[in-house]
């Protein structure tokens, strides 16, 4: 791997960029939309590099968001499910690791049970590391689709208010998205039982609605988070059917809204439980918005990682039409 | 531990601090005999026979007692054995380490007790005292065998590395250890709160998506043991104590005559969360490392006398099983070799404690609380001395621990205050300048 990006030699979590480097992924992610438009959605700005996608935990979204991304960009590509966790799997990560970095491949993206498994193998590999959801840490991708989306819709996220719905306390796109809202100068509100909150989220400086009406009221954007079914047995909540009749983002709520909303939900929706349908396939809904855009952020990130400088987003996307591009 | 051979020792022309007694002799020498304290205050003459020790500008005091560490035997050998733990705890400037039960087997009974006595006769350095479990296996189920095991030589009981969550069964321990005037250690976590934690709970687990041990964990324990020895007479001891809480608790314990002592750890003393940011393993440990309002909290307490004794809680692991993700990779990090220095770099150099203090808190407290021999430079006592040099800088290097353990925190930091000595039944078991020649 040759050349230093603005970003780093990997992407971990959106907590330590500059907003300057996310406006910088941002914006190299808005000419690769367009290349998901085309007929032939292909350009050769990462052939010959090879990309690893390591899964140890189950995902369809983002491993699929993935794939697509590094095909459309011409790089070799391999993905392994490895099931459970490391240690369950017999061998260790840094194991892997360093079975990875004897392959001498250019790339790995991972999703990880554990939060800083993604660290963990940046810091013993030489090869990029995308962080594609660890633990209950952050998912750095899935928060720049979703500042991507709003965007869109915004122009600018300045001054905007943004509330995520939901159980905070378990995940990393919460985590992802607070960091990413605040350095764009976008209001960040919480909503959700406390019990699904950390202790300690007033310390972020965002708002904590405990009421999601109050947050409807707030918010101009809500970004509702999946209700993580196995949460119930654990006791955060008593029962599937209370944690929608109280914090579910119902029709009925959203009428209720002063202004235009959006509803974003960054998947797998458990409708009827914390969305429910009229919402998620309503006028609100930039739900599909977020499924297209996660494609562009992580060809920019592979981009930006492999060496690519932002004007040349611009170059690749017009090589593509003819020979070449920029690696 | 007697040796027909021993010639006696002059520890002469150094700082004698001994708080046992009072005792800070700006320049003094200390005399060993057959095993013995004879002489420690002023300058005397130069005994014919004698080994002399130059102490010029170096502290002379009764030898540290660690009364909380791990040393992995039986079990698992190939990380710390009760040799190289004895070893490290000389080097550390430690006469007396006593040893948790929670081996494979767990030390609860007699013969573990008799096992852990005669490695440490052979290791020949420093002494080693076993504390036996509270439960049988530290299951929480049935009362150990108290009485056998103290014959054998136990100094204690602990279910240490595990909470003994039965309120009930604490309150039996507490009464039926008074029988055999010994302490109940426990390590207070209250178990459905601590679950699954990483960490410490708050802001910096938050960041890093961890799950948090809250400090009520320890400070529910904590309370609920000092309402118990309350109500028993018996004598608590907490173990590793992390929370401005706990601090609180244990002075209402105390002001109200209540029989409980508490111990801390130095990385308690001296680092906060912040250690963990970049997931590093080497700053995972239970209870976590806190905030620094609860540092200040426990600095204060040692200083005031809340917490009696600094304790390393040594805990040592293979370096491939802190090699990996945060949340699976083992708590703990060793001690032995460290304490010292990270107490005067925390503590005594900005003004928090006096040598003195230290030398109590590391030494004469530890003995006396425990019951066991040293802590003290009084003629007539055992012959177990430390000699460090309050100032001297160094840099930690684990590869040059004498622990098989390497998972240190401090590891690449400077700190000052180093053993010099260390001498154990009047017989020098270790010397700086020695092991520099070694290596």
């Amino acid at each position: 791997m040759t050349g230093a990006t603005r970003l780093g030699k990997d992407l971990l979590a959106l907590e330590p960029l500059s907003p300057e480097q996310i406006r910088l992924i941002l914006d190299t992610a808005e000419p690769f939309r367009e290349i998901s438009e085309r007929a032939i959605k292909k350009v050769p700005t990462l052939r010959g590099q090879t990309v690893v996608n390591l899964f140890f935990e189950a995902s369809t979204r983002t491993r699929i968001s993935f794939e697509f991304a590094e095909k459309r960009m011409s790089a070799d590509t391999v993905s392994i499910a490895a099931s459970g966790s490391s240690v369950a799997k017999g061998e260790t990560l840094v194991d892997t690791a360093r079975n990875l970095e004897a392959m001498r491949i250019d790339m790995v993206v991972v999703r990880h049970g554990s939060s800083g498994a993604a660290q963990f193998l940046a810091e013993r590999i030489e090869s990029n590391v995308i962080n594609a959801g660890d633990g209950t840490h952050e998912h750095p991708t899935q928060g720049l689709l979703d500042l991507l989306t709003l965007r869109h819709r915004f122009g600018s996220l300045e001054g905007r208010r943004v509330c995520i719905v939901g159980d905070v306390l378990h995940s990393r796109v919460a985590r992802s998205n607070i960091w990413g809202l605040k350095k764009l100068g976008a209001q960040v509100g919480v909503c959700g039982p406390r019990s699904l909150l950390p202790n300690a989220i007033d310390e972020l400086g965002v708002e904590v609605f405990d009421r999601v009406e109050a947050a409807i009221e707030w918010a101009e954007a809500l970004n509702v988070l999946r209700l993580q079914l196995e949460r119930m047995q654990a006791g955060y909540i008593p029962s599937l059917r209370e944690y929608n009749r109280v914090f579910g983002v119902t029709r009925e709520r959203l009428e209720r809204a002063p202004g235009d909303m959006l509803i974003l939900h960054p998947g797998p929706m458990n409708r009827g439980v914390e969305i429910d349908s009229d919402v998620a396939d309503g006028p609100h809904s930039v739900i599909l918005d977020q499924v297209t855009n996660g494609v562009a952020v992580r060809m920019a990130v592979l981009y930006l990682l492999a060496g690519g400088r932002p004007e040349l987003a611009e170059a690749a996307k017009s090589a593509g039409k003819g020979r070449g591009g920029d690696a | 531990m007697s040796a027909p051979d021993r010639r006696p020792i002059l520890l002469a022309g150094g700082r004698v601090l001994d708080p046992s007694q009072q005792l800070d002799l700006a320049v003094g020498d200390v005399l060993l005999v057959d095993g013995k304290i004879q002489h420690a205050g002023e300058r005397i003459a130069r005994p014919d026979d004698a080994e002399i020790v130059d102490c010029a500008g170096l502290v002379v005091s009764p030898g540290f007692v660690d009364v909380h560490c791990h040393l992995r035997e039986p079990g698992r050998e190939d990380v710390e054995t009760i040799a190289t733990a004895a070893r490290a705890a000389v080097a550390g400037g430690f006469t007396a380490v006593c040893a948790m039960p929670n081996t494979d087997p767990v030390t609860d009974n007699q013969a573990a007790v008799g096992f852990i006595i005669s490695q440490a006769k052979r290791a020949a350095a420093a002494r080693v005292y076993p504390i036996g479990a509270i439960t049988l296996g530290q299951k929480g189920e049935a009362l150990a065998e108290f009485g056998e095991m103290v014959g054998a030589g136990a100094v204690a009981v602990s279910d240490d590395g595990k909470p003994v969550v039965s309120a009930q069964m604490m309150r039996t321990a507490l009464e039926y250890a008074r029988t055999f005037g010994i302490p109940v250690a426990d390590h207070c976590e209250d178990p459905t709160l601590a679950h699954g934690g990483a960490m410490n709970e708050g802001a910096m687990s938050m960041k890093l998506g961890l799950k948090g041990i809250p400090a009520e964990a320890e400070e529910i324990m904590a309370i609920r043991d000092i309402l118990l020895a309350r109500r028993t007479g018996g004598h608590v001891h907490l173990c590793h104590m992390s929370t401005k809480g706990s601090v609180e608790l244990i002075r209402w314990g105390k002001e109200r005559n209540i029989n409980v002592t508490a111990e801390v750890c130095p990385h308690h003393l001296s680092l906060t969360e912040d250690a963990v940011d970049g997931y590093d393993t080497n700053a995972k440990m239970n209870p976590p490392l806190r905030t620094p309002e609860d540092v200040e909290a426990l600095q204060q307490a040692v200083r005031d006398g809340t917490i009696d004794v600094v304790a390393t809680d040594h805990a040592p692991h293979h370096y491939d099983e802190k090699e990996r993700e945060f949340a699976d990779a083992p708590n703990g990090i060793v001690g032995l070799e460290t304490a010292l220095a990270v107490l005067v770099t925390w503590l005594v150099e900005p003004g928090i404690l006096t040598y003195a203090q230290l030398v109590d808190k590391m030494a004469c407290a530890p003995a006396r609380i425990f019951n066991l021999p040293g802590g003290t430079l009084r003629r007539g006592s055992v012959a177990d001395v430390t000699v460090f040099d309050p100032t001297r800088a160094w840099t930690v290097d684990p590869r040059g621990f004498h622990s098989k353990g390497r998972n240190s925190p401090y590891a690449g930091r400077t700190l000052r205050g180093r053993t010099v000595c260390t001498v154990v039944d009047g017989r020098v078991v270790y010397r700086e300048a020695a092991e520099a020649t070694r290596a």
